[in-house]
């Protein structure tokens, strides 16, 4: 089995209104050294083992489904999980 | 005409889209549902507001994959009329038959309020009915209508005039103040406000029949009625 993480982001050039009001929130807590908040998801995906590209088949499922490339970039590792 | 109103599980405007054709509009109007996979009986698409799909994921994300998607696709490509409104919209974008995305509302906001809407292309199929830089009231409720675009597929839609409604204040942060987009061809068109609730001066406004007659009498023009 593999465990896949998948980090979905608002790419850099994409202003994030829920990562703005949060780091305002921060700031009126007085965290006022926190420069900017960017506020993503993250999915885990368990995979069973098999004959296919596991690179292949994770970035399709990333660009057709998981993220939306117009506004949003996605990065993941992939873990080997041995099952008890 | 007749028209298919396709609905999602978590469509909810669907209802509304059918009174708007069938009772204010008078034309004839069928609900699709998800799972069909052919529209050729019908002469214009709608595609609903609402949680499709509950909005998981994304808004529309899923929605795009439903069976009806790949019809909607055939018909889009015929030229037939395809209007999406709010999650209409969304789905739209999702499955790249309009360019774009939505974000959430700048202020974070579900809005859900009458506003003035600028008529910025009146050549289409969906607008000949209002005038050049009309200010219609047509009501918006959504919580992801902030339009996103890049620089480069904002120029090529001022430059093909794709731009069809303008919010006249940005109530959500939509880049250029975008309501409403159509496609190249222009037979495509999705837009967040509601022209379905608004289509009798009852609702608050009737600005949106308009878009209906519009779309009524351009189809008219080119086809022949057969008793």
């Amino acid at each position: 089995m593999y465990k896949v993480k998948v980090y979905i982001t608002l790419k850099e050039s994409v202003l994030d209104p829920q990562g703005s009001a949060v780091q305002n929130s921060l700031h009126a807590l007085t965290y006022n050294e926190v420069q900017e908040v960017r506020i993503g998801k993250y999915m885990e995906l368990t995979l069973e083992k098999g004959d296919y590209d596991l690179d292949t088949r994770v970035k399709e499922m990333c660009e057709k489904l998981l993220a939306n490339t117009v506004i949003e970039d996605y990065t993941y590792e992939v873990e080997e999980v041995i099952p008890s | 005409m007749k028209f298919a109103v396709i609905v999602f599980p978590g469509s909810n405007c669907d209802a509304d889209m059918f009174h708007a054709i069938k009772d204010e509009l008078g034309e004839e109007v069928e609900y699709v549902w998800h799972t069909e996979d052919n529209l050729d009986r019908f002469d214009g698409i709608l595609l609903p507001g609402g949680f499709s799909y509950g909005d998981y994921l994304r808004s529309g994300a899923i929605a795009r994959f439903a069976r009806i998607m790949e019809a909607v696709k055939q018909a889009a490509e015929a030229g037939k009329p395809v209007l999406g409104v709010c999650n209409g919209f969304q789905v739209l974008l999702e499955a790249g038959l309009l360019p774009g995305a939505m974000k959430r509302n700048e202020n974070l906001k579900f809005i859900c309020r009458q506003v003035e809407l600028i008529v910025e292309n009146n050549e289409t199929i969906f607008t000949t009915g209002y005038e050049n830089h009309e200010v219609i009231t047509i009501p918006v409720a959504h919580g992801d209508g902030n339009y996103y675009c890049d620089d480069e597929t904002l120029q090529h839609l001022l430059d093909n005039k794709q731009i069809v409604f303008r919010y006249k204040d940005n109530i959500n942060g939509s880049r250029d103040r975008i309501a409403g987009v159509c496609n190249e061809n222009g037979n495509v068109l999705g837009m967040m406000p509601h022209p379905e609730r608004a289509v009798d001066e009852l609702l608050g406004s009737a600005d949106g029949l308009q878009l209906f007659k519009s779309i009524l009498r351009n189809w008219r023009e080119t086809h022949v009625l057969t008793p």
